[in-house]
This record gives structure tokens, sequence and C-alpha cells, in this order.
């Protein structure tokens, strides 16, 4: 019963994802296929006297005078075989490239992730318990200008007031220049990280805590808290016993739904603080049209945006009566 | 019946403030100089067609209105003024609400945690155990979730968190519905029992000729505002013994008694008329309705209305 359950449960989760992948596959190569950037010419760069020859050559040597679908099936053979190709860019394999540069961006984004979300979720429970009073007006003012700020903007002046004025923090980069790889220290990197950290939690931060306080608010005018309360329950009872129960969930599920905000916001961050992570790593490889990489990334932040959903529902499974009784009984 | 009420709600009065589109701000009145009350060892029902404001009597008592709601008059427990910090220390201990539908129970938390509190003690647990056999409620539904209980099972776990509570004032808003008539007759005897052992009960009910028979008094409600209280005889008496025009056509519009609706509708709180609330449907209106009209007392019961006799 409960085995066949999970079964079910993973089969239908597979299912989803590789159907995922396939279209987002497809619709990256039609995307990269459209380009007006030539990659030969990118790839030849600024080496002068490459004779049309020799493009020519490279051209044939991609494959790049193939019909579009046998390139597509070229690749997506080789990728199933665990081949993602060599980056144009960085002349490496791809999927070394991504792994790199995905533990950098890792660190960014975990940290900004728990900032904006615990952070966040304590800004909106104060406001939804301020509901209507000053303490709420404020800050939800407040968020409601985060919300409207765009994330290079505000690096931008992050970086001009705390690196520049200040002197707070360094410049950008993850490391400190010209220091070996081996003897950069862990306060370096966190030296680093705080600020484009910063600057990716900030738009998030600001909806956690509206989409908290809002739910907050349904809740304590909610027909359960008033009977609590007839009950006899005070406030902050009322708030730790059904407030929190019922705002938890639907935070946790917006926490990982949020994976896909969170990605495209480090490809802003991490471009305005020069941070070598995979959101850098995209738009340098669409600048330049390093087409085995760009279409390595996409697959991956498909994945990865996939992996948060699921993470969500399983949360949700877990954790409401309702959906984890309807499993079993499925 | 000389005894002093525990509860008295004298002269209350609710007004919500609404913004209408834009900033036009508006009070809806919705209780107008209600009157009532209610003493130990007595059930007093509330009858009333929907919307006339018996839920936000049952709300007001204990102190639980939005905080849009403004409220005038007076309510006195035990003779004392009861101010909202007050109401807020004895809901719960001395006044227990049986609220009207499913909705009041937290969804993700199990039955037996919101009917036995925070920290349920041995002898809540033992209590809570026999309430709910008392009610036929099986071993285990104190595991339960909101969502798994039938409409009748969750009715009968509302009415337990206020035996529970041993308060002396039970509020009960429609605790009949959705159930069947062994299953209302007992929750009704329930009532009975806890008033003979002393206790108060305001029995807000659609099931008004149940209630007719085991209550005492009954008081009945009309946009807002008691109409008429008496003595629940009254009621199973009939039309001649009644005094309100409206308490007489509620009691003709009963299935037993022909099923005879009135014609027009309870007006809206947006607007009322003036004077009597009823005179819009009162076929003996007359000029003199339109001025404020008190309680009276008339035949031994109390009624709003110049042509009762
Ligand atoms: N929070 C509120 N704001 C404005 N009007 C309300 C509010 N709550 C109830 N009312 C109005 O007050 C009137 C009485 O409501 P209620 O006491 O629930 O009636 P019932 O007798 O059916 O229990 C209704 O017309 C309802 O629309
Ligand atoms: S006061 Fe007048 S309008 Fe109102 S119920 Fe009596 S007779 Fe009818
Ligand atoms: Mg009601």
């Amino acid at each position: 019963m409960k085995n066949k359950y999970y079964l079910k449960f993973t089969g239908k989760y597979l299912l989803r994802v590789v159907t995922l992948l396939i279209a987002v596959s497809v619709v990256s190569f039609i995307l990269v296929s459209l380009s007006p950037v030539d990659p030969v010419q990118q790839y030849v760069g600024a080496v002068p006297n490459v004779s049309v020859e020799q493009r020519a050559k490279i051209a044939e040597y991609w494959g790049l005078n193939d019909p579009p679908v046998q390139r597509f099936l070229a690749w997506a053979g080789s990728v199933l075989h665990g081949d993602f190709g060599v980056s144009l860019l960085y002349r490496r394999p791809v999927l070394d490239i991504i792994a790199e540069k995905f533990t950098a961006s890792l660190a960014l984004m975990m940290t900004a992730w728990l900032f904006s979300g615990i952070l966040g979720f304590g800004t909106g429970c104060a406001m939804g318990m301020f509901h209507g009073k000053w303490p709420d007006k404020i800050l939800k003012k407040l968020c409601l200008v985060m919300c409207s700020i765009p994330t290079f903007w505000i690096g931008i002046v992050f970086l001009m007031v705390f690196s520049v004025g200040l002197g707070w923090f360094p410049m950008g980069m993850s490391v400190p220049q010209g220091v070996p790889a081996e003897k950069v220290t862990i306060l370096q990197r966190i030296h680093h990280l705080i600020l484009p950290a910063l600057t990716l939690s900030f738009l998030s931060f600001a909806n956690v805590a509206l989409h908290t306080r809002e739910k907050l608010v349904d809740v304590l005018e909610s027909d359960y808290v008033l009977f609590a309360e007839a009950r006899g329950e005070t406030k902050w009872s009322v708030l730790k016993r059904h407030g929190f129960r019922n705002i938890l969930l639907p935070a946790v599920t917006m926490q990982f739904g949020s994976f896909s905000e969170l990605f495209g916001g480090s490809v802003l961050a991490e471009n305005v603080f020069s941070y070598p992570g995979l959101g850098a790593a995209a738009s340098a490889a669409g600048m330049n049209s390093d087409v085995p990489l760009l279409l390595g990334i996409t697959l991956f932040s498909a994945l990865f945006v996939f992996a948060g959903n699921m993470l969500a529902n399983i949360i949700y499974g877990i954790v409401d009566p309702q959906i984890r009784e309807g499993y079993r009984n499925e | 019946m000389k005894r002093q009420p525990v509860l008295s709600v004298e002269d209350l009065s609710v007004s919500f403030r609404m913004y209408d589109t834009g900033l036009e701000q508006a009070d809806l009145q919705v209780i107008s100089n209600l009157t009532l009350d209610v003493c130990p060892g007595e059930i007093v029902a509330i009858a009333g067609s929907s919307g006339s404001g018996k839920s936000l009597l049952a709300h007001a008592v204990m102190g639980l209105l939005p905080g849009n709601a403004s409220v005038t008059g007076k309510i006195l427990y035990k003779g004392m003024l009861l101010s909202q910090k007050e109401k807020e220390k004895l809901r719960g201990k001395e006044i227990a609400l049986v609220p009207q539908s499913v909705s009041y129970l937290d969804p993700l938390m199990t039955v037996g945690a919101q009917v036995t509190g925070r920290t349920p003690d041995e002898k809540t647990l033992k209590a809570q155990k026999e309430i709910f056999q008392r009610f036929h409620l099986k071993e285990g539904t104190e595991k339960l979730y909101p969502f798994q209980l039938s409409g009748g099972m969750a009715r009968r776990i509302l009415v337990s968190t206020a035996v529970l509570s041993n308060a002396q004032i039970i509020l009960a808003d429609e605790p009949t519905p959705g159930l069947d008539l062994e299953m209302a007759v007992e929750a009704l005897k329930i009532f009975r029992e806890l008033a003979d052992e002393g206790k108060s009960v305001l029995l807000i009910t659609h099931d008004i000729d149940l209630a007719f028979h085991i209550a005492d008094r009954v008081a009945v409600f009309y946009a807002g505002t008691t109409v008429e209280i008496a003595d629940a005889e009254d009621f199973q008496k009939g039309p001649k013994a009644l005094r309100h025009p409206y308490s007489k056509a509620l009691w003709e519009a009963l299935p037993q008694n022909g099923f005879k609706p009135i014609p027009g509708f309870q007006p809206y709180a947006k607007d009322l008329p003036k004077g009597c609330l009823f005179s819009p449907r009162c076929p003996y209106k007359t000029e003199e309705c339109e001025k404020e009209i008190p309680m009276t007392k008339v035949r031994g019961g109390y009624v709003r209305c110049i042509h009762a006799d």
C-alpha cells in the first residue's frame, strides 16, 4: 500500500521531469538557433588573420552547416550519454564548468534565500500582528518600495555606498585578487559574499514579508481564530498555536517555489558584482554564443527550479494533514 | 422568576464603520437597542431569520467583534458591567461559545487539541472522553482533523467544547442544523441538563419548534433588535398568546402551522425604516409606529409594538 504509493509518486515526478527537460531542450535549442550572433566569429574573437577557409572548417567541425534537426539530435544524443560538450568560452567540459560555478552560486543563492526567507517571514509576522497600526503601515510602505526596485540597480547602489564610499566590502569577485585559491580563508569568502547576497535577497525579502503579512491577516480574521479567542486563548497563544501553523505552510511552499526568481536574480546580482557563479556564466555564454554551455546551464537551471517545486510539494504533503491523509487513502 | 440574571444585555447597539466607494464612510447599524437577559438555570432561545443579528449578539457579549465595530449599551455579568478586558478574562471560563460551523475549527489542528486546550490535565482528558462518549463520538475522534468530520460530528464537537469549559453561560449559535432529529434532540437535552444544573444557555436556533419545547423563554429577533421576549409556553400555545405581529407571523410560517410566509423582506442595515423596524411589513401599522418604539410589558412578556395588547 505504502510502497505502491511511493512508486506512483516517484513515477509521476520522473515523468514530469523528463517531459520538462525535453521541452526545455527543444525550446532553448530553437532560440539559440535563431540567435543572430555567429558562434564562429565569437570563437575566433579578436584573433586576427583567421582565414575564411579556417572559419568554414570550424563551422564544419561543429556541424553548423547541418540542418537544425540533425544538430539537435546529435546534441541530444551525446547529452543522453552524459556528454554536454565543451564550452567555447572556457574551453573545458560544460559539466565541469557548471559544477564549479554552481558551487559558487549555491553559496550566494542559499545565503540570500535563507536571509530573505527568515527575515521576510519575521517581518511579515510583525506586520500581520500590527495589522493596520503604524508599525505595519511603515513596514508595508517600505516593502512596497523595495518590491519596485530593480535588483541590478540596488546592487550598484550597494556597491557605490558600501564598497566605493565606505570601503566596507570588496568591489566584486568571490575571492581576493592575487591570492592563490588554497590560501583564501572562509572569512574572506563570506566578506565577498555579503553584498551580492544582500542584493539578491532584497526583492524576495519584500515579497516574502508582504505575502506572510497577507496570510497572517487572513488567518487572524478567520473563524477559527475567533473561536480560539472565544475559548480564552490569548493573542500570543493564538499566534503560536494557530497563526504560525497556518501560515508556515504557504510560506515554505512559496520559499521553495521561489528558486526560479532566485536563479533569475543571481544572473543580475552576479553580473553587477562580477561574482563568478552560474548566473554570470549564463549571461557570458549568451553574449558569446557559447551554445553548449548555454544549453547546459538552461537544462541545469530547469532541473534546479523543478527540484525546488518538488520539495515544496513534498513538504506540503508532509505538513498538511488534508493532503497527507489524501495520499494515504489514494 | 425573581432571580437575578447572570447576563443582561441592555440597550445594546452595534454598528460597523464601512467605507463605501471612495472615502465616504457609512455607519452600518446592525443591532439596535437590543435588550435581553438570562437567569441561572434558564434557557433563553433566540429566534429570528438569518441576518437579524443573532451571531453578532453572541460575539458582542464575548468581546469578539472586529475592530471596525462600535458598541453602545451595557452588558452585565452577575450585575457587573463588563469592559472589553473583563470579557476577555471571562471568555472560555465563565462564558463559552458554541460556534455556528466547522469553519470555527483550525483546519491544521486535531480536534482533541482544540477541545481540551493548550495543556490538558488528566481530569480534562477524562472529561473530554466522557463528553465525547455522551455525544456518540467514537474513540479516536480526538485525533481527527476538521476536514475528516461529518457535519453532525463537527457540530457535536463544537457543543462538547462548551460543555467541557464548565462555563456559567453558554452561547450556542445554531447548534442543531446538520444533526438528525435524534441527535438534535440529544444536543438540546444536554443543554437542558446543563441548565438544570444551574447554568444559563442562550440558544440561537432555527429549529424553533424544538427550541419552544426545551427553552424557558424565547426572544424573537428582527432586524437587529428584540421584538418580543416571552415564556416558551406562549409560543407553544400560538398566535393568541403572542404579542408582536412578527412573532405571530413567525409562528404561522412554521410547517405544522400552515407554512404561511410573511410577505416582504427584513430591511437591510443600510436603510432601516423610521420607528418600528417591522413597520414596512406590518398590516397594523399606523402613523404612530414611525416614532421610537420602546419595549413594554404586556401580559407578562415584553414586546416592542405600540399596538400590542
Ligand atoms: N464584520 C461585519 N461587517 C459588516 N457587517 C456585518 C459584519 N458581520 C455581520 N454583519 C452584518 O450584520 C447582520 C447580522 O449578522 P449576524 O449576526 O451574523 O446574523 P444572524 O442572525 O444570521 O446570525 C448581517 O446583516 C450581516 O451582514
Ligand atoms: S409598532 Fe406598529 S408597525 Fe410595529 S409591529 Fe407594532 S403595529 Fe406593527
Ligand atoms: Mg448567525
